[in-house]
């Protein structure tokens, strides 16, 4: 199957253009490296030799059509892939110079937080929803105190400090998504992973996310999954450009969009097809 | 890693395996009872247990042959009662009712079936025995057909409703009334799920013994026709089983084997079919 | 069944606009009418039912009044029926049930849910449901033979010895009693609090578990933390299945809760339950008055269920919105 596809898509990778990417930002400053992944679902291969890093404090697109695995590797890097069973990853994951996958899982998943596609705060207060992690973690800060850094870091504090103790489900469908956003932050994770966080948002809501991401890069390394361009586009710092499981480009982000090496994806950003 | 995280891996490992320790004893139940039944139940199964009537306590060489006919009786008669009631009235609640009307019945029927079998004991009692003054076969069939009618009604509205919109349509097109194709394409349609409710249902009620405590009674012989006090296998079980009687208990462990053994098969055999059918069963 | 030509409204649904008599002439009406007539028995029965409960104890009710809760006494022969006794012997082995039977339950339903793979959790499922299929004179049957030896020979000694100071454990040990009654009772009920909490658990988004393990839960602190609250309420609507069950059970009590009108604390004394008392006693009642307790017991033991399985459905019903309500897919 692999070869098959490897026909299909018959222009080659272009190995500079991936190893310009990961030259761009020095070896020194990846926070994550991602080294010849393969994933696969059961039988079914769905990541091919994927190889890129993550920049420290900044913010890395990963886009792409629907389907082309975006999702699926970067739920590789905190290890989310092993809650679904047959799911297998091959190669090499690095966080800090530390191979993720010897590590233990649960300790990985402090240090690389998750923001997912639709807001799912859990059935719990507001507070609760964001101290939960600190509860079950440990803290070093008393509670409280680490909950309100996190909310404004979330840029959510002013709109709910009077009202801490009411339930997550009563905000509107951008400040949830802003309340995860906050309890990922609340266990100071080194990195930050959205998966399409503003797929299910109004716009307004979309812009602030976007605004909270560019000031969150100080905080944490961010890696989002957007198949908004344009979002892409605004927000990150580095962009890869998924393809049919294959990572087809890898360059820092203003370079993609104007002057993209691989003709796949200039077809891509000019919307010709995705 | 943290003495903290060391601690909290291990609790979770231990609480996950504790769960599935719950599991195992709560499945391993099942075979424990029929574990049960089987060593003390299953040398007394013999040519006798099924042809001969009860016999004098001391004596040997009895069985339950009045009982287990009792049951087929009483069982049979249920049916002719509780079933058209609910498969007709599933047919109105699925075919012809508003919302309304509907909710009440399905309310009434939720509340049928959640009244306890000893109420509706009761029930039967006042309404078949008192009047005529004595225990008949005829109610206990009626306690245990109250039981089927909700089982029934349910399971047959919710099959009907499985149907497509568009058979019934595609036959209403045709010209055929609406009666026409309910019975001629819906019901057929349901048939397979109505059927095995049905079974299911039997199953169920076949092997109740409060209601017929104080309506079909028990009879140490033969009953004939619909009026008299008839035997029934669980009745029997509980009778001996609390008697001092070894013998009894003997004979109680293989009946119990013998009601069970029926019970379950009627289960599998109805889950089976449901399941094929692509049918996940409530 | 004899139809009549009583012009029923269209109460039917709107799409049958035809005329009356088009309607008439192709039997469509008349199988409206006998099909309702049929689903109107089921109300005009449940009516009947609960009208007879109240008509039957009417005496009882008017002489004994509020006072028949809180008596100890049951005498048939001088009369005196107080309730208490079987109130409290079904209220306390039904507690004794639950206290075994959710722990096992929950524990057993998060097996299934969150831990079985597939074929595994739908397989003991199966079995489970053979289980609540098991009749109630079955259970007794093991319940006599089995359960009451163990505790006759080993259990109560050991409980007694070891916890005797405890009024709970206190007493006589003839091997029935309220806490016999409540193991056996507890085995019946497992299967409803499994097969409904397992259900409720599996319709629990996936993105609270994941967003709870990416948090850096342990799988054991997802599920406890975050599943399981989600599903609270499902849960509790299947206790409160169970506990229904629990106390209109009949046959498997009566054989062996020891058929006492005792109140004690001792959970190792013989007792008796609402449901076991009308079983013995209803065909030997020696006076009106005595059926008419009775009943009157039959109808607190319907109410009791009534009310709970009410309780039960509707916690159901809202959990079951929150699950698909959240703007979750």
């Amino acid at each position: 199957m692999h070869a098959s596809v490897r026909q299909a898509v018959s222009v080659k990778i272009n190995p500079t253009t991936v190893t310009a990417g990961r030259e761009a930002a020095t070896p020194a400053s990846m926070r994550m490296t991602i080294s010849r992944v393969n994933f696969f679902y059961g039988q079914k291969q769905t990541l091919f030799d994927v190889n890129m890093g993550i920049a420290t404090n900044k913010v890395t697109a990963l886009i792409g059509p629907s389907g082309c695995g975006k999702s699926t590797l970067l739920r590789t890097f905190n290890r989310m892939h092993e809650t679904v069973r047959g799911a297998r990853l091959q190669g090499e994951i690095l966080l800090d110079g530390q191979n993720i996958l010897s590590q233990d899982v649960t300790q990985l998943r402090r240090r690389v937080g998750m923001v997912f596609q639709r807001p799912n705060p859990f059935p719990k207060s507001i507070f609760d929803n964001v101290a939960y992690g600190l509860r079950v973690n440990g803290s070093k800060l008393p509670i409280a105190e680490a909950v309100e850094k996190s909310l404004r870091h979330a840029a959510l504090w002013d709109e709910v400090k009077d009202h801490l103790h009411k339930s997550a489900y009563e905000l509107s469908g951008g400040q949830q998504q802003r309340l995860c956003i906050a309890r990922g932050l609340a266990v100071e994770p080194e990195v930050l992973l959205l998966d399409e966080p503003c797929s299910a948002l109004d716009p307004i809501s979309t812009a602030k996310i976007e605004e909270l991401l560019v000031q969150l890069k100080d905080l944490c390394t961010i890696a989002i999954v957007t198949h908004n361009m344009q979002q892409a586009a605004r927000v990150s710092d580095y962009t890869a450009f998924l393809l049919m499981g294959q990572l087809v480009e890898f360059s820092p982000t203003p370079q993609m969009f104007t002057t993209p090496s691989d003709p796949r994806t200039e077809a891509y950003i000019t919307g010709r097809f995705g | 890693m943290s003495p903290r995280l060391g601690w909290r891996k291990f609790v979770s490992g231990f609480m996950l395996t504790m769960t599935g320790v719950c599991a195992v004893v709560a499945v391993s139940v099942l075979f424990f009872i029929l574990g049960y039944l089987v060593y003390h139940g299953g040398a007394s199964i013999n040519w006798n247990f099924f042809t001969k009537l009860p016999v004098p306590v001391g004596e040997l060489g009895g069985g339950m042959a009045n009982a287990i006919v009792g049951s087929a009786k009483l069982l049979l008669l249920a049916s002719l009662f509780g079933v058209p009631i609910g498969f007709f009235g599933g047919i109105y609640l699925s075919e012809f009712s508003n919302s309304t009307i509907a909710f009440v019945v399905r309310y009434a029927a939720d509340l049928l079936n959640g009244v306890p079998s000893i109420v509706i004991g009761i029930f039967a009692y006042a309404l078949a025995v008192l009047p005529f003054k004595h225990f008949s076969a005829f109610a206990g069939a009626f306690a245990l057909g109250l039981m089927m009618i909700p089982i029934t009604l349910r399971s047959t509205e919710e099959f009907l409703h499985g149907v497509p919109r568009a058979l019934r349509e595609g036959s209403m097109a045709l010209g055929a009334s609406r009666w026409r194709t309910i019975m001629s394409v819906v019901v057929p349609a349901a048939y397979r799920g109505i059927m095995t409710a049905i079974l299911l249902a039997l199953a169920r009620v076949a092997g109740e013994t409060a209601p017929l405590l104080f309506t079909a009674f028990g009879n140490r012989y033969w009953s004939h026709g619909l009026s008299e006090p008839t035997a029934s296998l669980p009745v029997m079980i509980f009778n001996y089983a609390i008697s001092p009687y070894d013998d009894w208990h003997r004979q109680a462990w293989a009946a119990g084997l013998v009601l069970l053994a029926l019970i379950l098969i009627v289960n599998i055999f109805a889950r089976a079919i449901l399941s094929r059918g692509g049918t996940v069963l409530r | 069944m004899a139809t009549s030509t009583t012009t029923v409204p269209s109460a039917g649904p709107a799409e049958d606009s035809r005329s009356f008599l088009s309607r008439l002439r192709n039997g469509d009406e008349i199988a409206r009418i006998i099909t309702f007539l049929f689903a109107a028995s089921v109300v005009l029965i449940t009516l009947v039912l609960v009208l007879q409960l109240w008509h039957d104890s009417s005496i009882a009710r008017h002489k004994f009044g509020l006072n028949f809760f809180v008596t100890q006494v049951w005498d048939p022969i001088a009369e005196q029926f107080g309730a208490l006794p079987f109130i409290y012997g079904t209220l306390v082995t039904a507690a004794v049930a639950l206290l075994i039977a959710v722990p096992l339950g929950i524990g057993a339903a998060i097996f299934l849910a969150e831990l079985a793979p597939q074929k595994i959790s739908d397989t003991l499922q199966f079995f489970i449901d053979l289980l609540a299929a098991v009749p109630s004179v079955i259970y007794g049957l093991l319940g006599v033979f089995i359960v009451v030896p163990l505790m006759r020979v080993y259990i109560q000694p050991a409980l007694k010895h070891s916890l005797g100071f405890l009024p709970l454990f206190r007493g006589p040990a003839y091997g029935v009693g309220f806490f016999t009654a409540g193991i056996v009772l507890a085995i019946m009920v497992i299967p409803y609090i499994i097969s409904v909490s397992r259900e409720v658990l599996l319709s629990v988004p996936r993105d609270q578990r994941e967003a709870a393990l990416a948090l850096g839960s342990t799988r054991w602190e997802s599920t406890w933390k975050v599943v399981v609250p989600f599903a609270r309420g499902g849960i509790m609507g299947s206790i409160f299945l169970a506990l229904a069950r629990a106390l209109g059970e009949t046959m498997a009590v009566t054989m062996v809760i020891g058929n006492s009108p005792i109140v004690s604390t001792s959970l190792l004394s013989p007792g008796y339950s609402i449901a076991a008392v009308i079983a013995n006693e209803f065909t030997e009642a020696t006076s009106q008055i005595h059926l008419q307790a009775l009943i009157e017991l039959g109808l607190v033991l319907f109410l009791l269920t009534f009310i709970l399985n009410g309780l039960a459905r509707l916690l159901l019903v809202l959990t079951a919105q929150k699950g698909s309500g959240m703007g979750h897919v």
